[in-house]
């Protein structure tokens, strides 16, 4: 099932001409991107591609050129906490769970801004209702949990914060199939209903069984746009990944 | 929310560390004499180490520049009261202020730093302050030091005796632990701790870390400029040697001897490091070898200080 459900107009996020460095080293040497209202994005590419300076460069976490606008407007440069306040949330890679705090505080991290009793508690249910096992593990030491448990409340602490554009960073690092698999099919979920989201991935039979739209990375620049319905083989896919 | 442990959570054993802190000042309290003098300066270090614990344990900082705003607040309280006769505590308060503005002013641009920047930059600080105290002699006389400084007190009220000095401090210390067990279930120890996590997980998440960091630092300054003047209307005299570098190593031995991140482990390592000394003074010569002794084997045994020893205790129990 495609996530795809973009209606014309002003894309949510756009990325015009990204380029990103850390010291002298450009990671990435220019990056074209959009996604949309109710659409999943996937940004596929082998390691070092600059797939997670990518994402990084979107929030701010780098120095970088270019523009990232989100819903019309520029983002200023570095500004990661102003970012995530317009709603463009970041899931890092290896799911930067604060591990020797309980799953309960991770999540009212997530929701940092909001000091409303009521509005937290449905955000909390809101949680609860994406992953329901997280619900039963509150009191537990996240840094206890399995990877995939890791993962849900990484996910679940972005989404306590409302995001208007979520960003994944592998999600399925480090997980088994099945765990990865449910949670790629509540992404899928989530961009169903209209949440903008991108996903990094290496895995990219999953992601593209997802997507909407999948941009190929390689040596820090966009090198192809695919449409997943028009990859029928793993065969085409590696086409693109050696072209 | 109902559910609340993890991080916090304390039990018997944990207990038990509250009961020996609270024994040690109680039989100094009742015998006083040299011990009550031990346990007074190990209070005013409780003090001083608290705040270092917000900045290092909560926030997950390294500063090994804190002796420098004990030095402000010392210096502040000792010149203030004796040049220009103020009561002790509108001088500790200005001395407080001096310090806040200090801790800003290095702060705001060093914070931006991280690990070992961040961690020399502080010891910079700590060297400069000490020269200043030192090469200042106009206003803080040089190595001659500062004497006949008045003793803690507000109006009338002085507290002079053994007995007084010990339970003012005990006082103080047990409003500091209140102050920090409230700051680690507050939203500010929940954004201190997401610094401490990840600080870029924790700028992605919308907590403005270069914040949080610097108003950590301001914590840390504002309660070692306070033990730094208590610390002068205790001995009645101060000079540059008390602040130095000797204070920072005593300091980081206690934090880590007691339980870094916790509440009760400043308190607890204040005194226990306080006390070992004299504990093997019998032994004269071999007694710097039986104090290292037991801090390396403290250290061994309770990786994560006395308070992490109780919590294991009280794990290893309840199962």
């Amino acid at each position: 099932m495609t996530v795809c459900l973009a209606q014309p107009g002003t894309p949510v996020l756009e990325v015009l001409g990204l380029r990103a460095r850390y010291g002298h080293i450009q990671a990435l040497k220019g990056a074209d991107l959009k996604v949309g209202k109710g659409e999943l994005v996937a940004v596929l590419g082998p390691n070092g591609a600059g797939k997670s300076t990518l994402l990084r460069a979107i929030m701010g976490l780098t120095q970088n050129e270019g523009e990232v606008r989100f819903m019309g407007t520029r983002l200023p440069r570095r500004d990661p906490v102003g970012a995530a306040a317009k709603g463009v949330v970041l899931v890092p890679e290896g799911r930067g769970i604060f591990g020797p705090m309980t799953v309960l505080e991770n999540l009212e991290l997530g929701a940092y801004r909001v000091r409303d009793k009521a509005e937290m508690q449905r955000r909390f249910a809101r949680v609860f209702d994406l992953f329901p096992r997280i619900k039963e593990r509150l009191a537990q030491v996240a840094g206890s949990m399995s990877g995939g448990e890791q993962q849900m409340v990484a996910v679940g602490r972005a989404m306590m914060s409302e995001p208007k554009v979520l960003l994944l960073d592998e999600p399925s690092l480090g997980l088994a199939p099945r765990v990865t698999g449910e949670i790629l099919e509540t992404l899928g979920r989530l961009a169903a209903e209209g949440l903008p989201v991108i996903l990094v991935e290496q895995k990219a039979p999953l992601a593209l069984k997802l997507a909407c739209r999948a941009y190929l990375l390689s040596l820090g620049r966009i090198v192809a746009t695919i449409d997943p319905r028009e990859v029928k083989s793993h065969d085409e896919l590696a086409q693109y990944y050696f072209a | 929310m109902a559910v609340r442990s993890g991080v916090i959570g304390s039990r018997a054993a944990s207990i038990g560390v509250w009961v020996a802190s609270a024994a040690i000042v109680g039989y100094a309290l009742v015998f006083g004499g040299y011990l009550s003098t031990i346990v007074a300066f190990a209070l005013i270090y409780a003090i001083f180490v608290s705040g270092l614990n917000v900045f290092m344990g909560l926030t997950a900082q390294v500063s090994f520049g804190q002796s420098a705003f004990a030095a402000i607040g010392g210096y502040s309280s000792a010149v203030l009261t004796t040049t220009y006769g103020w009561a002790p505590l509108p001088a500790m308060l200005c001395g407080l202020v001096a310090a806040l503005v200090a801790a800003f002013l290095i702060g705001f641009p060093t914070l931006r730093l991280k690990g070992h920047y961040l961690a020399m930059a502080t010891l910079a600080i700590g060297l400069i302050v000490y020269e200043i105290a030192v090469e200042w002699e106009g206003v803080t006389q040089g190595y001659m030091g500062i004497s006949g400084i008045p003793p803690l007190g507000i109006g009338s009220l002085e507290a002079t005796s053994d007995q007084q000095i010990l339970l003012t401090l005990s006082v103080l210390t047990v409003l500091v632990a209140i102050a920090m067990s409230r700051i680690r279930q507050s939203r500010l120890g929940r954004a201190f701790a997401a610094v401490a996590g990840s600080e870029e997980a924790a700028s992605a998440l919308g907590v403005n870390v270069a914040r949080y960091k610097l108003v950590s630092f301001l914590l840390a300054a504002g309660l070692a400029s306070i033990s730094g003047s208590l610390f002068v209307h205790v001995v009645g005299y101060v000079s540059p040697e008390v602040f130095g570098l000797h204070m920072v190593v005593l300091a980081f031995t206690m934090i880590y001897i007691g339980g870094l991140g916790t509440v009760a482990g400043p308190i607890i390592g204040a005194l226990i490091v306080s006390l070992l000394p004299e504990l093997f003074r019998g032994l004269s010569e071999s007694q710097d070898l039986a104090y290292g002794l037991t801090l390396i084997v403290i250290l061994i045994y309770a990786p994560k200080g006395l308070v992490g020893l109780a919590r294991t205790f009280d794990m290893w129990r309840s199962q």
